[in-house]
Parts: structure tokens; C-alpha cells; sequence
């Protein structure tokens, strides 16, 4: 069967309908995903096609959500938990880090817990507090998880039907402002690895690395570039956890360096570690210190300021700027001025 | 219209009975009849409760075993369950193979009982391991150490159970303080909306380390599950058959599709919370002296000597008395005592293989590079290497 161009929610759901029907021990649970098809609709129609015990409508607990998912999988089910809002997922998040990620290891192999935890996440839609964060690197820091994260209606159907399979706990999370693009989507494509990393657009100047909604944003960004006569590598992650950093290597052995941008804020971020993963296995490539464009270190802001938040696509050049040693907006720091430690009674030295 | 009391319930709602504390054994040992209990215990013989003497008595050896084994550095911690060896065998008496149970730390004289070997516990509690038996083996779900995450687990499996029209039953252990954590009253949520086959068996045992139960709830903890709609009973936890029959009657009715029951086994913890603690910080010693004289043990002896007659007879054939009685336990005991014994001095210390298995059940290049990259490491060192952990 030939591709076919449906937009980025209906392929996720082509996947866990696929799921669904190739497994009967895959269960979904949520707030909202029965009869309603979940605020988003990821879940549209499922319940009514696969039954109420299939696509189970939950008390708003995430905790007991993702409790009972742990319950469920020690009976040998593969929940697929939908967790409502990236800002949600917070009351579940001792299930997740001391149950569902630690259960394998801490029964040396005798339980497995197969359970996909889908999180819509990322901002730029308006939504009020707690609709727009981006947790990755709290799931990035846990062992015992994978993270993944598409960036195309493909990659999407690709990945949670992926995630589904997996014998090992999957964060799958969902670009939420991305879910009405179109794209063309095989659904008869095999099932593919979770792990490797896609050239989302080949370049030679300068490797960038995104996932999820900024994937987008990176291709724009390269396009606008190489109008310039900049030739842009654009990696997409897909899998956070773990990162194919081979992939990676391999570019910026290629260009000599290395911006990465996520909406998540910078310090203690995903960039933080690729960027410092990379320095340790390609620093005799590098030209210029990796280059970090994030969002900032803030709680993610009311809606009508997000824009100056959340990456966007001359950030992200003036990063790719930095990273060419072309002219961009910190020119003006002096990078040689001497450092200010702090003072031993902790304010700033004059 | 003056004040309204809290403990009044609102015009309409039905009024929620105090439930009494359901005992047939006093702990004088005299038998007292209990209408809700009694049809429970019909099959109750003197072998039987001889049994249960058994049991309780090879469980206090083995936490007296182990409380010495930390003593002299062979165990990091142990958390003594002295006091509450009648709630964990009767309720784990009452267990059918088929049936899942989702213990928090100190439930190792349930663990015993399903099959676990002490030297399994041993090894747990020595730092060697955290995986102290097979769940897949014994239907006993790792031990929980973060307090009442485990009774979501039995819910869920129990959801699972429906699925699969099994008939089988699922049972959360926690204790008084858990009562307060969300996931416990979560649990109590999930359990009735899906009327799932689950037993939510609480030991009051008074104490959360330092914080005594009147901390945790204001009313008898067996009050609150008629909140959730779910039946609750307070029972007598050190006494043996009181505990057997509630927890044979809640399991019967998870069975036959009556849903969730809750189980209040009001018992005392006689030794510390674990062994890096001290109890005389917090409570008094006359609180303790007076559970000592409601002891499980001693109060199925007292049952026993008051009843056994010339035709009871053991499993030989030979007469049964209190001396029989006394001795078989100790035997078994020693015996259960001298295996762990044995089994220590051949322990090995696991392997760093161990730090890298079983993270994720599938292929990991990042991990795999850290686990290369230390043994390079260990290389260097003569005699050291990665061995696999299976110890």
C-alpha cells in the first residue's frame, strides 16, 4: 500500500490502532480517551472499535494511572498510558521514575514493563499554565526509560507502534502543535527501530540538532540559510534516549560544529549533555564550541510572551551564526573579559 | 441551628456503621464466637492450628535471625515484623497459589510462606541484591519500599484478572502510615469504579517510625474505605484465625465478583522500625508491655493446651499435646535457622557485571559503552574484572 497524506494525530492513531489490533494485551488508559477520543482526539473512535476494556476511560489520578499500568504489565499487558498535558504528568512521576523504570532491575529480569507513557508536550498552541512544558530531560536523567519523540506524521505512526513492541518502558512524546501538519504516512511500513537518528536535511556548514516541534523550525531555518549560501546538516533526534550520537559524530566530523535547540530550558537540558557528549568524542573536529539555542531557564511563560520562548527560526540562525563565527547578537560580549566568581558571601564581585 | 458536628452524616447519606474489632481468640486464648468470622473457620482442627503455630514461630525465629544478622554485620538493615506474626500468616494462610500479592518491606513472613528462601531475604537485606525471590515463581510481586506505591500494583493487576475472567485475587500489604499517601486512597479510587477482585490488607501496627497512627487518621483507618464504597472490617491483627477468616471472606468475594474489600489488622510493632532505629525515642515501655500480653504466639498456646484432648492426634499418629506442639515449631525453626546459617557462609558477593543487567530488556549502545569503558577500567587493576552478577 502506497503513502497516504493524513495529518500528524491521525497517524499516531493509525498506530495504536494498529497496536491494538496486532496485540490484545495492549490496553490503553487515559483521561478523556474513550468516549470522548481524548482532548486532542489521538484516541478518536478507539474505544468504539476495540471495546471499553480495550481503551479504558480513568479516574483523574495520573499517579493511579500509571500505578495501575504497573499492576496491568505485572500481568503480562502492555498499558499505553496517555498522560492529558505535558504539565500533568508530575503527580505520576514517582510511578514512573521508582516503578515503571526500576521494576525490571530491581527483579533482575523477572518482570518486564512493556508500558508506552504518551505525553503531548512542547508549547506555541496558547494554552494557560501547565499546557506547554517540555519534561524530556527528567525522563532523559531516569535509567531504565527510553524517550522518544517524532517529528513527522511517519515518524509518528513509526515510532509508536515502536514504542508499543518495546519489552522496555518508552516516554513517547507527541509535538502537540505539530498535530494538524499533513504528511504522507505508509501504514503498511514494517515496524522500524526506535534508536536511530534521521538526517532530517543534508548540509556541510553546520550540524543542528533538534527533535520533536522544532525539527520543523530546523528545516525552515535551513532553508532560509542556504538562501544565504549556508549549507545546514539537520539531524532529527527521534529517539532521546538513548541518543544515536553516531549519527551526530559523524556530522559534525563532517562541518566542525554543532548547534542544538529544544524548547526545554537550557540548564541541565538534553542539549546540555549532547553538547557535552560530543565535545568528549569529537573535540579534534570541532571549530567552535557547541552552540545551545533553548528555551530559557524560566517557567514556561503566559501564552502571550511564549513567543519570545520557545525557539524559533531566527533564533535558531543567529545560533547557527555563533556556532560560524559569523556576526550575531552577542558580538558585543567580550568573550576574553576576565570571569566574575562570586564572593564568598555570595553577591556578585565589583 | 447551632454547630454541626463533623462526625454527623449529612441528611441522606447512609450512615456508616463503627465497625467493631472482630476477635475469636482472645489473647487469654479462649475461642469467642463472631458472626461474621465464624463461617470461616469451620475446617479450623487442632492440626491446623498447630500449623499456624508452626508458622508464626519459624517466622519469629527468622526475624530474630536476621535482627541478629545485621547485629553482627552480615545484614545493612532488617525491618523486624515481631508482633505481627499472626496478620502475616493469616492472611497468607488464606492465599491461594494463583493468587498476587504486592507486599511493602516487612512482609517476610508472608514472603516465607510463599516460598520464598530466607537466604533470598538474607541476600536482599545484605546489599547483594534487590531482587530477593522470582515474582514470576511466586506470585509475589518485588518488595515496595516507597510507602503504598504497591497498592496501585494490585489494583492494576487485579484489572488485569478481570480481563483475563480469572479467578484468581490480588492483595496490597501496607501499613498504617501508607493510609495517608495518595496512592493508597488512589488505589482505593481505581479498585471500586472497576470493581476489580483486590484485598487492601492494612496492618495498623501503630507506628510510621516515630509517628504514632492518631498522626495518620483521626478515625479507625477501617472507617475510610466505606468512602470510597468499598466494605471495610477492623480485625483483632494477633489473632491468628480472626485474620485467617477475614481474609478467606475478602478473598471469597473478590472471587465471586463482590469487588474490593479492606482489611484493618490492628496489631502492634513490638521491635524498632528497622534496625537503625530506636523506639524508646517515641513510645513508652508500659505501651509496649501491654501488647506483649496480647502476643499471637502465646495466645494459640493457651487455645491449644485449654482444648487438645486425648484423641488429637499429629501427623503420626501419636498424641498431640502443647509439649508436641512447642517442639514440632521449635524444630522446625532450628532447622529453617540452620539452613539460613549454612546458606550465609556460602554467599558470595555479586560481581560488577550485576550493576549493568537487566536496566533495559532490550540493546542499549549507550549503557553497553559505559559497561566497556569500566572494564577497561578494572582492567588496570590486577585480579579485577567484570564477572557476571548472578550471586
Amino acid at each position: 500500500m502506497s503513502a497516504q497524506e493524513i495529518t500528524f494525530g491521525k497517524a499516531i492513531t493509525a498506530g495504536l490502532r494498529a497496536a491494538l489490533a496486532e496485540d490484545e494485551k495492549v490496553v490503553l488508559m487515559g483521561e478523556d480517551i474513550g468516549t470522548l477520543g481524548g482532548v486532542f482526539r489521538i484516541t478518536d473512535g478507539l474505544m468504539q472499535e476495540f471495546g471499553p476494556d480495550r481503551v479504558v476511560d480513568t479516574p483523574l489520578a495520573e499517579s493511579g494511572i500509571m500505578g495501575t499500568a504497573v499492576g496491568l504489565a505485572y500481568r503480562g499487558y502492555r498499558p499505553v498510558v496517555e498522560i492529558q498535558f505535558d504539565g500533568f504528568v508530575y503527580p505520576s512521576f514517582d510511578q514512573i521514575v521508582s516503578q515503571v523504570a526500576k521494576t525490571y532491575y530491581r527483579t533482575r529480569g523477572a518482570v518486564p514493563m512493556p508500558v508506552t507513557i504518551r505525553i503531548p508536550f512542547g508549547g506555541g498552541i496558547g494554552s494557560p499554565e501547565h499546557h506547554s512544558e517540555s519534561p524530556e530531560a527528567y525522563f532523559v536523567h531516569t535509567a531504565g526509560l527510553r524517550v522518544v519523540s517524532p517529528s513527522t506524521p511517519q515518524e509518528g505512526y513509526d515510532l509508536i507502534r515502536a514504542a508499543i513492541a518495546s519489552n522496555d518502558p518508552v516516554v513517547y512524546l507527541e509535538p502537540k502543535r505539530r498535530y494538524h501538519d499533513r504528511g504522507p504516512v505508509d501504514l503498511s511500513a514494517p515496524l522500524r527501530p526506535m534508536g536511530p537518528a534521521a538526517v532530517a536535511a543534508e548540509g556541510t556548514d553546520v550540524t543542528l540538532v533538534a527533535y520533536g516541534p522544532l525539527v520543523k523550525t530546523c528545516l525552515q531555518a535551513a532553508e532560509a540559510a542556504a538562501a544565504e549560501g549556508i549549507s545546514i546538516d539537520v539531524i532529527d533526534l527521534r529517539s532521546l534516549s538513548p541518543v544515536d550520537y553516531g549519527l551526530i559524530e559523524a556530522s559534525v566530523r563532517r562541518t566542525g560544529r554543532l548547534v542544538i535547540t529544544h524548547e526545554a530550558s537550557r540548564t541541565g537540558g538534553l542539549g546540555a549533555e549532547i553538547a557535552a557528549t560530543v565535545t568528549e568524542r569529537c573535540f579534534h573536529w570541532l571549530e567552535h564550541a557547541p552552540v545551545r539555542v533553548t528555551g530559557f531557564d524560566i517557567p514556561y511563560p503566559p501564552a502571550k510572551l511564549e513567543h519570545h520562548h520557545v525557539p524559533d527560526l531566527d533564533r535558531i540562525l543567529d545560533g547557527v551564526d555563533r556556532a560560524l563565527g559569523r556576526a550575531n547578537s552577542l558580538d558585543s560580549i567580550d568573550p576574553f573579559a576576565p570571569p566574575t566568581p562570586l564572593a564568598a558571601d555570595g553577591t556578585e564581585r565589583g | 441551628m447551632g454547630t454541626v458536628s463533623l462526625n454527623t452524616p449529612p441528611t441522606g447519606m447512609p450512615h456508616v456503621p463503627e465497625p467493631d474489632l472482630h476477635q475469636v481468640l482472645t489473647p487469654e486464648g479462649h475461642r469467642r464466637p463472631d458472626h461474621d468470622l465464624d463461617p470461616w473457620l469451620e475446617d479450623v482442627t487442632a492440626t491446623m492450628l498447630a500449623g499456624l503455630h508452626r508458622d508464626m514461630t519459624v517466622i519469629r525465629r527468622l526475624d530474630t535471625e536476621c535482627t541478629h544478622l545485621q547485629r553482627q554485620g552480615e545484614l545493612a538493615l532488617w525491618p523486624p515484623l515481631l508482633g505481627q506474626e499472626a496478620s502475616q500468616v493469616g492472611s497468607a494462610a488464606a492465599l491461594h497459589r494463583e493468587d498476587y500479592v504486592f507486599p511493602s518491606y516487612r512482609e517476610n513472613g508472608v514472603a516465607y510462606l510463599r516460598g520464598v528462601d530466607p537466604l533470598g531475604l538474607v541476600r536482599l537485606w545484605r546489599g547483594s541484591t534487590y531482587a530477593g525471590w522470582n515474582p514470576a515463581e511466586t506470585n509475589l510481586a518485588a518488595q515496595q519500599i516507597i510507602i503504598g506505591a504497591q497498592s496501585l500494583h494490585a489494583v492494576g493487576y487485579a484489572m488485569g484478572l478481570r480481563r483475563d475472567h480469572s479467578e484468581a485475587a490480588a492483595i496490597s500489604y501496607f501499613g498504617d502510615g501508607a493510609t495517608s499517601q495518595g496512592d493508597v486512597n488512589e488505589a482505593m479510587v481505581f479498585a471500586a469504579s472497576y470493581h476489580v477482585p483486590v484485598v487492601f490488607f492494612c496492618q495498623n501496627n501503630h507506628w510510621a517510625i516515630s509517628e504514632p497512627v492518631t498522626l495518620q487518621a483521626r478515625r479507625h483507618i477501617a472507617d475510610r474505605p466505606w468512602g470510597f464504597g468499598i466494605p471495610a472490617m477492623r480485625v483483632d491483627g494477633n489473632d491468628v484465625l480472626a485474620v485467617l477468616a477475614a481474609t478467606r471472606r475478602a478473598l471469597e468475594r473478590a472471587r465471586n465478583g463482590g469487588g474490593p474489600t479492606f482489611i484493618e489488622a490492628v496489631t502492634y510493632r513490638m521491635g524498632p522500625h528497622t534496625t537503625a532505629d530506636d523506639p524508646t525515642r517515641y513510645r513508652s515501655k508500659d505501651e509496649v508491655e501491654a501488647w506483649r500480653a496480647k502476643d499471637p504466639i502465646d495466645r494459640v498456646e493457651a487455645h491449644l493446651a485449654a482444648t487438645l484432648t486425648d484423641s488429637d492426634r499429629d501427623a503420626q499418629g501419636g498424641p498431640l499435646t502443647i509439649e508436641v506442639v512447642r517442639a514440632a515449631s521449635a524444630a522446625a525453626a532450628d532447622e529453617m535457622a540452620a539452613a539460613l546459617r549454612t546458606g550465609l557462609a556460602g554467599l558470595v558477593d555479586p560481581g560488577p557485571e550485576a550493576l549493568f543487567e537487566h536496566v533495559y530488556a532490550e540493546p542499549h549502545h549507550e549503557l553497553a559503552r559505559q559497561r566497556e569503558h569500566y572494564r577497561l577500567y578494572l582492567a588496570q587493576f590486577d585480579g579485577e574484572q567484570l564477572e557476571a552478577g548472578t550471586r
